[in-house]
Parts: C-alpha cells; sequence; structure tokens
C-alpha cells in the first residue's frame, strides 16, 4: 500500500501535464463547439520541438516558446482546412494530425529523442516530483488566470458567441471565421506547450505520445464538469474542473496500473466513459419530452 | 437616386442550386426603395423570396445579379459580418438571434459592439449594466432583475423580445424583421408585435417586416408590399394601404399573379 500512495504524488502531476492539454480541448470542444482531432498530432509536436530545441542548447523557455508557435500554426492548418476549403471540422482535424505524424518524426529525426534531466536545464523532472507539483501548481494557476481573463474580453466574448450560434454572431458583426481561427490556433499552441512540458518530466518525446489525447481530455472536461457542476458556474472554477478532472482520470489510471489490470484495456475504458457522458444526456433529453417551440412571454 | 432612399434593390438576382434540375430562381431581378423611416410589411406565399430578399440585404451570401445600396453606400459584396454595423436582424426562429450558453447581459453587450473592432477590451463593463437593466425594464417582461441569467433559460417571446432590442441597440439604418412572431402563441406574438412597434416608431428605424398575417401586414407600418416569384407585384402605402381589408389582398394577389390562386397558409392567415 505504501508503494501505491507513493505512487501518487507522480499521478497528480500527471494528470496536471495532461490537465493543460485537456484546457486546449475544453477550448475547441466546449467553447468553440468544435472536435478537434489535431490534437492527437499537436501534443507530440509540441514535445519534439522542444526537446530538439534543449537539446541542441536552446533556452528551455524560448523551446517552450517556438513549441507554442508550432501548434499554433498546426491549428491555423485545421482551420485552413475546416473554414477555407470547407472540410468538415473532424476530417479537417484528423489531416492535420495524419500531417503532424510526419513532420514529428522529422523534427525528431526518428521516433524519438531522449532529453535527460542531468545533461539538460529542464524546468521538471519526475526525478524530482516535488519540484515538479510546484511548477506545474503555478502554471495552472496562471493558465487559468490568463484564460479567465481572456474569455471575458471583446474578443473573449465574441469566440464564446461564435461557438455558442454561428449567425447570430455574424449578424451582431463578428467575423466568426477569424475567432474560428483564433479558437483554433490558441487550444493547439495549448496542447504544443502540454506536450513540451510532458518531455521535461518523462525525460523524452516519442512519436506515440500523442495517440488517443483527444479522448484522454474529453474525459477529463466531462470529469472535471460532473464534479464541479455542483459547486459554481464560475468560468474560472470550470477551467479549474479540467485539471480536477484530468487529476482524477491519472490516480484511476495508476491505481488501475497498481493493481496490475490489462493497462491495454485504458484506451478503451477512457473511450466508453467518453461516450457514456456524452451520451447520457442526449437520451435523457430525448425521452424527457418534445421540444416546445415559442412558449409565453412572461413564462 | 433621392437622398431620403435609405435602401435601393436594384435587379437583384439569385439562384440556389445553378445548373442543376434543381435549379430554383428565388429572386428574379427584384426592384425595391425604401425611404427613410418607411416600415414596409412583406407579405407573399411560400417561395416567393421574402426570405430571400432579407438574407440578400443581410449578406448571408452574395446575390448573382443586382445590386444594394444602403443609405448611398453600395454594400452588395460586404461580407455578412461588415453589414451587420448597419442592420438589425431578428429571425424566425427565436432560438437564432440570441447566444444561448451566454448571459443575458452579455448577449446585450455583445449587440452593443456590433460593427466595433474586437479588442482585449472587456467584453462588458459594470457601467453598461445600469443601461441595460432600463432598456429591459421597458420590455415590460421581467428581465431588468435576471441580468447573470443565461438566455437559453428565457421563453420564445423572452428571446424575440431581447433580440428586438439587440437589433436596434445600435440605432440600425434598416431593420430586417423575418416572420419574427410566426413561431410564437397568438398572446405572445401580439405582445411581440407590440414592442415592435414601440422600438421602431421610438427610434424612427427604417423596417422591413415579413409577416405571414395578413391582418397584421395592414395594420402595421405604412406601406405593405406582396412577392410573387421573387419580385415584387403589389406595391400600396399611405391612404390606399390603411383602408386594405384581406379580402382586397386576396383579391389583388389574384389577379397581379395572373389568376393563379395559391391556397398556401401564408396567404390565407
Amino acid at each position: 500500500m505504501g508503494n501505491f500512495l507513493a505512487s501518487m504524488p507522480g499521478a497528480v502531476a500527471q494528470g496536471l501535464i495532461w490537465g493543460i492539454m485537456a484546457i486546449g480541448v475544453y477550448i475547441t470542444f466546449r467553447i468553440l463547439d468544435i472536435a478537434d482531432l489535431t490534437v492527437d498530432g499537436t501534443v507530440c509536436t509540441g514535445a519534439a520541438v522542444c526537446a530538439i530545441l534543449v537539446t541542441s542548447g536552446v533556452n528551455i523557455w524560448l523551446a517552450m516558446l517556438i513549441a507554442a508557435i508550432a501548434g499554433i500554426l498546426a491549428g491555423a492548418l485545421t482551420w485552413f482546412f475546416h473554414v477555407v476549403l470547407g472540410i468538415p471540422a473532424i476530417l479537417a482535424g484528423i489531416l492535420t494530425q495524419l500531417m503532424l505524424w510526419s513532420v514529428n518524426l522529422k523534427i525528431m529525426g526518428g521516433a524519438n529523442v531522449a532529453v535527460s534531466s542531468r545533461t539538460f536545464n529542464v524546468l521538471l523532472t519526475q526525478m524530482d516530483v516535488p519540484m515538479s507539483l510546484i511548477f506545474l501548481g503555478i502554471a495552472a494557476v496562471v493558465i487559468i488566470a490568463v484564460l479567465y481573463l481572456f474569455f471575458g474580453t471583446e474578443i473573449g466574448c465574441a469566440i464564446r458567441a461564435t461557438g455558442c450560434n454561428g449567425a447570430m454572431s455574424r449578424a451582431q458583426g463578428i467575423n466568426t471565421d477569424v475567432m474560428k481561427l483564433i479558437g483554433l490556433a490558441l487550444s493547439n499552441g495549448i496542447v504544443a506547450v502540454a506536450g513540451a512540458v510532458l518531455c521535461q518530466y518523462q525525460g523524452f518525446s516519442d512519436i506515440n505520445m500523442g495517440k488517443g489525447a483527444i479522448v484522454t481530455g474529453l474525459a477529463s472536461v466531462i470529469i472535471g464538469e460532473a464534479v464541479i457542476k455542483h459547486i459554481s458556474k464560475n468560468f474560472a472554477v470550470k477551467l479549474a474542473g479540467v485539471f480536477v478532472g484530468s487529476v482524477i482520470y491519472w490516480i484511476v489510471y495508476q491505481t488501475v496500473v497498481f493493481f496490475k489490470v490489462d493497462t491495454d484495456l485504458l484506451k478503451m475504458l477512457s473511450a466508453l466513459l467518453v461516450a457514456v457522458f456524452l451520451g447520457v444526456p442526449y437520451l435523457k433529453k430525448k425521452i424527457g419530452g418534445k421540444k416546445v417551440k415559442g412558449g409565453a412571454a412572461n413564462g | 437616386m433621392d437622398r431620403s432612399d435609405m435602401l435601393v434593390l436594384t435587379g437583384i438576382v439569385k439562384k440556389f442550386n445553378p445548373g442543376t434540375v434543381n435549379e430554383k430562381v428565388a429572386l428574379n431581378g427584384l426592384d425595391l426603395t425604401l425611404k427613410n423611416g418607411d416600415f414596409v410589411t412583406v407579405i407573399g406565399g411560400n417561395g416567393a423570396g421574402k426570405s430571400t430578399m432579407l438574407n440578400a440585404i443581410s449578406g448571408v451570401w452574395r446575390v448573382d445579379g443586382g445590386s444594394i445600396v444602403l443609405d448611398g453606400t453600395d454594400i452588395t459584396n460586404l461580407p455578412e459580418y461588415k453589414r451587420a454595423k448597419y442592420l438589425g436582424r431578428v429571425f424566425q426562429d427565436p432560438m437564432m438571434g440570441t447566444a444561448a450558453d451566454m448571459q443575458i447581459e452579455e448577449n446585450l453587450a455583445l449587440a452593443s459592439r456590433r460593427g466595433k473592432r474586437k479588442t482585449f477590451a472587456p467584453g462588458i463593463r459594470k457601467s453598461e449594466r445600469a443601461s441595460y437593466a432600463e432598456a429591459l425594464k421597458e420590455l415590460d417582461l421581467g428581465l431588468d432583475t435576471r441580468l447573470s441569467e443565461k438566455v437559453g433559460m428565457l421563453s420564445g417571446g423572452q428571446r424575440q423580445a431581447l433580440t428586438l432590442l439587440m437589433a436596434a441597440m445600435k440605432q440600425p439604418k434598416l431593420l430586417l424583421l423575418d416572420e419574427h412572431t410566426a413561431a410564437l402563441d397568438p398572446k405572445t406574438a401580439a405582445k411581440v408585435l407590440e414592442i415592435t412597434e414601440r422600438i421602431v416608431k421610438e427610434n424612427n428605424l427604417t423596417t422591413l417586416m415579413i409577416t405571414h398575417n395578413m391582418k397584421d401586414a395592414i395594420v402595421h407600418g405604412n406601406r405593405l408590399i406582396m412577392m410573387h416569384e421573387g419580385k415584387v407585384i403589389i406595391d400600396v402605402s399611405g391612404e390606399e394601404k390603411q383602408k386594405l381589408t384581406v379580402e382586397d389582398l386576396l383579391e389583388m394577389f389574384t389577379k397581379a399573379s395572373g389568376g393563379e390562386f395559391s391556397n398556401d397558409r401564408a396567404i390565407l392567415s
């Protein structure tokens, strides 16, 4: 049991790192109402860019900034496929994701790159979990604060309106195409940063590290929503809920690993969890009675 | 062009599915001129081109021919979001005019920034709330105390009233109402029409209002047009309009459309 408890701080750290990624998913899925599959590729792109730059002696902060820019470009490409070429959002994301597979291999010059914390100056490492947790805690607070402020600005409100009702947004003079670009770019920039942080923490970047990220991210978003649902409707709390959801997800993961349950099944369980949580509200609504159009003015 | 002309549509053509067996000419050389302050009601059967006309003016897509001049400015090729600065719009579907997941005050704040370049300035300031509450109070629907509620919680009638308020907020050059009471029950529809009258009068808005209710079309506004096959076939205003009856309109329609009488809902109700 001691071993099990000892593994928990590591699970929380993993949860916070993937929580950053899940924040990116939240922006596209919940705010922009687009299921963006680009992120499966962007996680690794961020990690690959960061790993290559750090191992070539570039400052870690600069490396992370460039990783973020790489993610932003990936998001912009998906936007181009979706908005300019009219390809359905899901397929547009898949196309970018597939392209990124090649791009990521080219960036790394192979399937993986080691980033030893003993050789290179990184911000966090699983060799020092307590320090990593402090760093990640601060990072989470900063991300929540910045996004809370951003989505309260005119641009932020316009992005929210775009995701909520495109026709209304255009009628209110909002350039919905541009707002989708900002949203997709911002989301993938954040996801790339999550990849860059993950590669430092685990000490390597790997071509497979983003596989299923969208589902993990959605699971975190959904678990978080279930937890904070009755606490507050404040936007900052909702964002914090995404981190909470991700931490819970990784604690469960760690538990499953500890009790030697077949980890091959984890991706299937994540996918089923997402399917159930997205499907149940729909079925409830369908069974719960037909939608009434109009209604009384004073009702 | 007369300087008092607010809207001049010249030879507007819009085809859907061009070049296919499903080709439909929705607007067929439509000409229409609105004077500043005109309140025009629009009637016509299904497929007459009423909504298509409003969508053409709004810029939902580009027209295939003709020109749209609003208050002296050619807006024919302006994208929808840029035209929005000059237009107030209310749709038939109460869900369409507002953002359901956003608060009442956030919706109003979006409308009050219509046509303004979006920046990192706050999406809503504290000082705005008082004026929103005041405007909502005039609607008399009990919304003035519910500023921070999600619009999704409101009834269809409340949402249409809110959309009207938002549409009129920035003193648009033209107010476009696309059967905005059709999805409401009769009592609510009457209430929303009453609010419409008041907002149009108070702001002296040039207005195009589509309705399927002939009585409403006669009672409201200073001018009435009837559309058929993508063109205006009847155009009456002033005293002549005030004297109209539903029977007159039906007779005029039968004559103008070449003796072919349509018995669809839009004409008879």
